[in-house]
């Protein structure tokens, strides 16, 4: 099917940015380098919406199912007769979608940085990796196969990990940077080794190959992948599970989790794009990649499930908790991803069944916005008040009113109060745990009451609380930054109504989602009561919340600690790993292995310092040993040898 | 003891003594001549065997031309007159021993030997060799006689090279000892 | 009758005094001439092993022939290598051309 090839270009733009910007941009787009990243981006979005609305509304359904279309598509390397990599652009639902959100929050970042970054001495260099990261970014979501989604996958890591350390002026930020990498390299060894097992299995690294494999119940790949077991374990399970631990990686699942509240070092747009919009809900998308797979291996479909679950409980919990308003909203994101991924964990595969995978994929695109909404009005509240602590604002509320006014739009969205995105998307996800278990229903009710609460406790701290009686004069920002604002408020209040389960359902067909009001009055009131009780304690300067972490005592404390996960991964690392693996091993390296190689060459030395001293270069020297070894020869053959 | 016995010692005496003379004394034009005298001793010892013709070969080969050329060397390096340098009187004595050690060694091999004499006669005219240099049959030498011919050829045109070269391309040599010093320094 | 015996102690004798002059001198050009002496030695055994032993063939005649065929030619290179030596080094010591050794 044809009329795709312009996807290429989305592609291409942000890479001809990156070149562009990176090896010229110091030098000559010192000034313009952000016009020029806007310009190319606003291409790349335009791209988009056309490849949706193409794709939408023009020719993707085709017998009332979305079509699957390879745009683009060519061998990269072939290793043998089938098993090659391709390099591909594939169009589903989910990656239209997904193409649609990384584009255009990408554009609002963009154009917020033009403010924010301004006066930066690597101006430049910062819109370029803007670049690489877009283009990482879109890759991974057209991905057509395992394979070229890892490389991507890398992609996104690092330009994750040279804007998070961008000011690598300061230590915090290398080191945040740093852990970041290795946090997500960890988990991406995990997902290499299950693509490797899918792939075997599978035959193939196409999406579509395995899926088609693997999910034919009485195909041969299928009953070998399930008769093979390691630990009573199946193949398949593994292999699934593997690559989920890649996606709890980039997703910032428990326990995996400890880079992204420390990845804030980054600057606040760049937090906004990569750790609360895209980036971090690439496993969430992974997962939804291979979902049919999920689907039908039972075990591994519970583990997403559970791991969502516990972490999205497990971070809204810490985020009631935090000072600093850019690690609140870093938790509040882990735990909306936990959102999204217990989604995809209670999904079947048919129907109404299939809720969850569309609500999950709600959740995504709605959260995509209100988030990176959330983010930016917390860059520009940062940018003017020059802290990141809670302590140091409140009664911002007159001095930056559009700020305000676009951050309580996004609070109230995430908070899933109506009309605002968030309740839809999370009506929906309560509705397919409803259907699914009571239990998990239960924990995600209370988790959305936590979000109404950690949110507007945040809120009221920032906009409200007392007058501000801080240095600087925080003020509304330039035009860029406020744009970017008002087009993501009006998105996060409107996005919602978007019927999104006639565009993206686990079987690729229109799914028709009923509107339960009855069912919506519990979550509704649990939201309000947190708003509710938020009000009271932060509104006005009050005891109330000593009073309340007094009466928690240590579980308080232990939250507010992160529940001690960074401190035990250093004591693992510092005193199990360093001390009793590295530690011994780097004396077997140093003592045996060098030791061995340097009394070699010692040796080789040595002999040569001995017999250097015959070959003088002095003739009769030589014609003496010549003679010598003459005699020795008559006489050893002569005489003994007779 | 024969005349034929007599002739071969004194004959022997000629060649050790002014060999030994030769090798051992501290003029190098004196050595020369010593050589040779040596030489000469040589082609009679080649008389006395009744191999004229190799003795007609060594007394024009080495007496007319080695030993001509050594001379004539001797005197464009301007030795003429000088003594040589004498080395370190230790080596001297190893060399002494050394060369004692080889003696007798292979005098106690030789007198060990059981060597057979033939009886037959030794015919060596002319006409023979000549036949066997160029023949190519069984006892034939023609392809040992092209190789040294070839070799000659080199060698004449090798010696041609290495005297020309210093004349002709001296600047090459100024580059290669400059190149040598920098090997040298680095 | 002289044996052929004595006949190979002389040319013994002969090639050890060459070698002791080879490694005692310290003149090329003295070398040169000890190495003329062990050729020589040579020469003699191979003429009298034809003589003695083996009548009726030429081998040894021919060897010797050869032989100082080679002597000629390696006496005339010999030669030419150390008048360029005196040339360029304006002495003909065995120690003196050291250049390639360091």
């Amino acid at each position: 099917m044809g009329g795709y090839e312009h996807t290429l270009w989305t592609l291409f733009l942000p890479v001809i940015s990156f070149v562009l910007l990176g090896l010229f941009g110091r030098k000559y787009f010192s000034k313009s380098a952000g016009l020029i990243g806007v310009f190319l981006l606003l291409l790349t979005t335009a791209l988009s919406l056309y490849t949706a609305y193409q794709y939408f509304f023009v020719n993707g359904l085709v017998d009332g199912i979305y079509q699957k279309i390879d745009a683009f598509k060519f061998t990269w390397l072939t290793f043998s007769p089938g098993v090659s990599i391709d390099m591909g652009i594939m169009l589903d639902p989910i990656s239209v979608m997904m193409l649609v959100v990384v584009s255009s929050v990408s554009l609002m970042v963009h154009i917020f940085s033009l403010g924010y970054m301004k006066g930066e001495e690597r101006f430049a260099t910062y819109y370029s990796f803007l670049g690489l990261f877009t283009f990482a970014m879109l890759g991974l979501v057209v991905s057509s196969n395992l394979f070229q989604m890892y490389m991507f996958w890398e992609l996104v890591g690092i330009s994750s990990y040279l804007l998070i350390g961008f000011h690598f002026q300061r230590p915090s930020a290398v080191a945040a940077s740093k852990k970041a990498f290795i946090v997500t390299r960890f988990a991406d060894l995990g997902f290499l080794i299950g693509i490797l097992m899918l792939a075997f299995y599978g035959g193939s690294l196409d999406f579509n190959t395995i899926i088609q494999h693997l999910s034919a119940q009485q195909s041969s790949a299928y009953l070998a992948a399930t008769t093979a077991s390691f630990l009573g374990v199946t193949a398949l399970t593994w292999g699934l599970t593997l690559v989920f631990m890649g996606g709890a990686g980039k997703s910032a699942m428990f326990p995996l989790h400890v880079w992204l509240p420390d990845a804030m070092e980054g600057p606040t747009p760049v937090s906004a794009l990569i750790h609360a919009a895209t980036m971090v809900v690439a496993g969430v998308y992974l997962v939804a990649r291979l979902f049919p797979l999920y689907a039908l291996n039972g075990a591994s479909l519970e583990i997403v499930l559970n791991v969502g679950l516990f972490t999205a409980l497990f971070a809204a919990i810490i985020a009631c908790t935090q000072t600093d308003i850019k690690r609140v909203l870093a938790y509040s994101t882990m735990s909306q991803i936990g959102f999204m991924m217990f989604a995809l964990g209670v999904s079947g595969t048919q129907g109404e069944q299939g809720l969850g995978y569309t609500a999950s994929m709600f959740h995504l695109f709605t959260h995509a916005f209100f988030k990176s909404l959330l983010f930016l009005g917390a860059g520009a509240v940062i940018h003017f008040v020059h802290s990141n602590e809670m302590k140091d604002m409140g009664g911002l509320r007159k001095w930056m009113p559009l700020t305000h006014l676009a951050f309580l739009i996004a609070c109230l969205a995430i908070a899933g109060i109506p009309p605002f995105a968030g309740f839809f998307s999370k009506e929906e996800i309560l509705l397919a745990t409803y259907n699914k278990s009571i239990w998990v229903y239960a924990i995600a009710l209370i988790t959305s009451g936590l979000t109404a609460f950690y949110m507007f406790r945040l809120y009221f701290s920032i906009f409200w609380r007392k007058e501000y009686n801080g240095h600087s004069h925080p003020h509304e920002g330039t035009m860029s930054m406020k744009i970017p604002l008002i087009i993501l408020a009006v998105c996060s209040a409107l996005v919602g109504l978007i019927p999104f389960g006639k565009f993206v359902s686990v079987g690729n067909q229109p799914l028709e989602t009923h509107f339960h009001l009855m069912f919506s009055i519990l979550p509704i009131i649990i939201g309000v009561a947190g708003i509710l009780i938020a009000l009271l304690m932060y509104k006005k300067e009050n005891d109330r919340p000593q009073n309340m972490a007094q009466a928690f005592g240590n579980f308080y404390r232990a939250a507010k600690n992160r529940f001690y996960m960074d401190e035990l991964y250093l004591f693992v690392t510092k005193n199990i790993i360093f001390k009793w693996v590295g530690r011994p091993s780097a004396w077997f390296d140093r003592k045996v292995v060098d030791g061995s190689m340097d009394e070699i060459a010692n040796l080789t030395l040595e002999t040569s310092k001995a017999i250097k001293g015959l070959q003088s270069g002095k003739v009769q020297r030589y014609a003496m040993y010549f003679f010598g070894g003459i005699a020795f020869l008559i006489i050893l053959f002569v005489y003994i040898l007779k | 003891m024969t005349a034929h016995q007599i002739i071969f010692y004194c004959l022997a005496a000629l060649i050790l003594i002014t060999g030994l003379l030769s090798v051992t004394c501290p003029k190098v034009f004196r050595s020369a001549i010593f050589l040779l005298f040596s030489l000469i001793g040589i082609a009679g010892l080649y008389f006395w065997m009744e191999a004229e013709f190799i003795a007609a070969v060594q007394i024009s080969v080495y007496v007319g031309g080695i030993v001509v050329i050594i001379i004539f060397s001797i005197f464009l390096t301007e030795q003429a007159g000088k003594e040589t340098r004498s080395i370190h009187p230790v080596r001297t004595v190893f060399a002494v021993l050394a060369a004692l050690l080889g003696m007798i060694l292979t005098y106690l091999t030789v007198l060990n030997y059981d060597f057979v004499e033939s009886n037959e006669a030794f015919d060596l005219n002319i006409p023979r060799i000549g036949n066997a240099m160029v023949a190519t049959g069984e006892g034939g030498f023609s392809l040992p006689f092209e190789v040294v011919s070839i070799l000659l050829l080199a060698a004449m045109i090798g010696c041609i090279v290495v005297a020309m070269r210093s004349s002709i391309t001296k600047p090459d040599e100024k580059k290669l000892t400059q190149s040598i010093t920098e090997i040298d320094e680095a | 009758m002289i044996p052929v015996s004595h006949i190979l102690i002389l040319s013994a004798t002969l090639f050890f005094i060459g070698m002791y002059g080879f490694v005692t001198r310290k003149n090329l050009i003295t070398m040169l001439m000890s190495l003329e002496l062990m050729l020589n030695s040579v020469n003699i055994n191979f003429v009298a092993f034809n003589k003695y032993l083996y009548p009726g063939k030429l081998d040894g005649i021919f060897f010797t022939i050869f032989i100082i065929a080679v002597a000629a030619a390696e006496a005339a290179v010999a030669i030419s290598i150390i008048i360029n030596l005196y040339r360029t080094h304006k002495t003909i010591d065995v120690g003196a051309a050291t250049e390639l050794k360091h």
